[in-house]
């Protein structure tokens, strides 16, 4: 490495620490007073206690024991005998367990069938060009703008025979409008020459979307599925309307039941023969956990995707 | 979300001028045997888009139809505007409804829209980027959260046998009734729908934020610019075509507020203090079975929800923004 490119790459180096301290510092390079800094601080941290609170509190609960959760008269802060006695008795079968079940298959078979349409639609759309793209994406956008409503969209899911069928909680959400613009605008930033490259070679469209643009793009397909599978894990409300056979509920559907309008849960006692059943409390907060899980085990995971993937797809130039 | 607009941007950027153009000198018959790959690999996703998007736009017409659920659709017979009464006549509970969806969504245009922008100012003058990355993986969290686990931890939280009321009461103080008052239901959904969306919020703000040219802020205080002129004149500006953009938006389904949320909590404050017209169509359709009334109901609020983001659009344009579509 020769003197000058040294001395050239220093001032680079430097201007870029000041272009983050700028950038740091908000509006302007005049630091904050100390008092201002203070006042920042106690906020967010006040901002992420009201955020973190509940969510120790209910973890807590659905480990403490009878004696302590009356002795608190409700929520625990913190457990001090814990016991899993309420998850074992969730999980000992019946309403809870079927309805994890149900939950996990809508989300694992909706998640990949969404994942598999989005990213076909958003490939064809992000061809430029290409015949017809052009109503199809107005159509696209279209859905961004206007839904259907609650009475017609209830409709034709009777019409087409899917009430009361796990079907009823996919078929209908398996497109979501942002979705395919999120995924379309990262395939359009791509770089086209790879796509040129690819045809020269005698790719077809679909070689070129699976070995070319489908590699480059995992960031965004991790983010979008996370979006997908968070739909359809949370959803509670196309259950209600579309499945009235209670054996069917997904898990929040059982949480409105038991937690929400505050239902008491039947344990099946004779599972957990000798114990004393753990408090209602208790099997409430760890159906809550339960649910909760899955978000936020993949949570960490996909976090560091999400600007990449969402500010692509929306503020962009 | 600014979707529409950039889809057009990006739309013109990458692609390269001359293919195009010689495309669209083809006939639409060689240009169909060139793509049919494209359009085969488009066509699950675009059917299921016609199929639960356009096509239930039909089902409107029971809104004009006597439905009943055993007669079907094409046999139910026609009534003109029969079902629009309850719209007309101005009647008690459609006007309950009406009015409870009007406050709330004033008050969440005036009291929750604010809030991630105040938030995404405060996060981005951090100067510990480490610290900032923290904040924010915590605050975008309960964004994830179903409603059903959000109104379960409230009334955890605040309900009477909730965390505050036991901590009020080794203090020796009975607290107010916050979960199940009908009279501070308002409050209540409001703080749920800050504390679930806020963090979410910032993300748009953040990143137009990120984009403002940090050399204006130079010159600004060059000029002798203090933090907060600097906040007003440089910062503000930046953000003003986001801030419209969003505004726009959340006019289109200002009609649509928080019915999951709102039916979770229904039992608990009673239809008077809850009711707005997504849960009163829904009440009145499928709950009590008044199809056509409700199906009526449902058709006039999405009207006004497109005719107020026609509206904002042009207001947009006369302000010389580029609001969400050209």
């Amino acid at each position: 490495m020769s003197a000058s490119s040294v001395a050239n790459k220093r001032p680079a180096v430097i201007s870029r620490a000041a272009g983050r301290r700028y950038r740091a510092a908000g509006p302007g390079s005049t630091p904050a007073s100390i008092p201002a800094r203070a006042a920042k601080g106690l906020l967010l941290l006040i901002a992420c206690a009201v955020v973190v609170m509940p969510f120790i509190a209910v973890v807590s609960t659905s480990l403490a024991d009878d004696r302590q959760v009356s002795q608190a008269g409700g929520l625990v802060l913190w457990p001090e005998r814990p016991s899993f006695d309420a998850y074992r008795a969730i999980f000992a079968g019946g309403v809870v367990s079927r309805a994890l079940l149900v939950s996990v298959g809508i989300t694992v078979v909706g998640t990949l069938l969404s994942l598999a349409c989005t990213t076909l639609l958003a490939y064809a759309l992000s061809r430029p060009g290409s015949f017809g793209s052009k109503p199809l994406l107005m159509m696209v956008l279209f859905t961004l703008l206007f839904t259907p409503g609650m009475i017609p969209s209830y409709l034709m899911v009777k019409e087409l025979h899917l009430l009361n069928s796990y079907w009823a909680l996919i078929v209908p959400a398996l497109i979501n409008g942002f979705n395919v613009v999120v995924m379309r605008s990262f395939f359009l930033d791509l770089p086209q020459e790879l796509l040129d490259a690819a045809r020269i070679d005698g790719a077809g469209e679909w070689q070129m979307l699976r070995r070319v643009v489908m590699p480059l793009s995992k960031a965004v397909i991790a983010v979008v599925g996370l979006f997908y599978a968070v739909a359809y894990w949370n959803n509670y409300f196309s259950a209600l309307l579309y499945i009235s056979d209670a054996t069917k509920w997904p898990v929040q559907l059982v949480l409105r039941t038991y937690v929400v309008d505050g239902s008491t849960i039947g344990v099946d006692s004779s599972q957990i023969t000798g114990v004393i059943p753990p408090p209602q409390q208790s099997l409430q907060m760890a159906i809550l956990v339960v649910s909760l899980l899955p978000i936020v085990v993949l949570y960490p995971f996909l976090q560091r995707h999400f600007a990449k993937g969402i500010l692509i797809g929306a503020v962009k130039g | 979300m600014a979707l529409p607009a950039t889809a057009e941007t990006a739309d013109s950027a990458p692609s390269p001028p001359s293919p195009p153009a010689a495309r669209r000198r083809r006939t639409w018959r060689t240009r169909l045997r060139h793509d049919w790959m494209l359009l085969a690999l488009a066509a699950p996703g675009a059917a299921v888009v016609v199929l639960f998007h356009y096509v239930p736009l039909l089902g409107n017409v029971i809104a004009f139809k006597a439905y009943q659920p055993y007669l079907g659709i094409t046999s139910a017979p026609w009534v003109g505007l029969d079902n629009f009464r309850v719209i007309v006549t101005w009647d008690p509970a459609f006007r309950n409804a009406l009015l409870n969806t009007v406050i709330i969504a004033l008050i969440q245009v005036i009291f929750v829209f604010p809030v991630p922008i105040a938030l995404a100012l405060v996060l981005n003058s951090l100067t510990s980027e480490r610290i900032k990355r923290v904040v924010q993986s915590v605050l975008y969290l309960p964004h994830f959260m179903s409603w059903v686990i959000v109104v379960a931890i409230f009334q955890q939280m605040l309900g009477g046998s909730g965390l505050l009321h036991t901590w009020l009461r080794t203090k020796g103080i009975e607290g107010p009734d916050i979960i199940g008052n009908p009279d501070m239901f308002k409050e209540l959904i409001t703080a749920q729908v800050i504390w679930k969306d806020t963090g979410w919020g910032t993300i748009l703000f953040l990143a137009a934020l990120s984009r403002i040219d940090l050399s204006l802020y130079e010159a600004a205080a060059a000029d002798g610019a203090s933090r907060m002129r600097q906040l007003w004149h440089v910062t503000l500006p930046g953000l003003r075509s986001v801030i419209v953009l969003l505004l726009i938006l959340k006019l289109g389904d200002v009609l649509t507020v928080g019915f999951e949320q709102i039916l979770l909590q229904q039992n608990a404050v009673g239809v008077d203090a809850s009711e707005v017209l997504d849960t009163y169509v829904y009440n009145n359709s499928v709950i009590a079975g008044n199809w056509g009334a409700s199906a009526a109901v449902g058709l006039v609020k999405g009207v006004i929800g497109v005719g107020l983001v026609l509206t904002a659009n042009k207001i947009a344009h006369m302000f010389g923004e580029r609001g969400v579509y050209q």
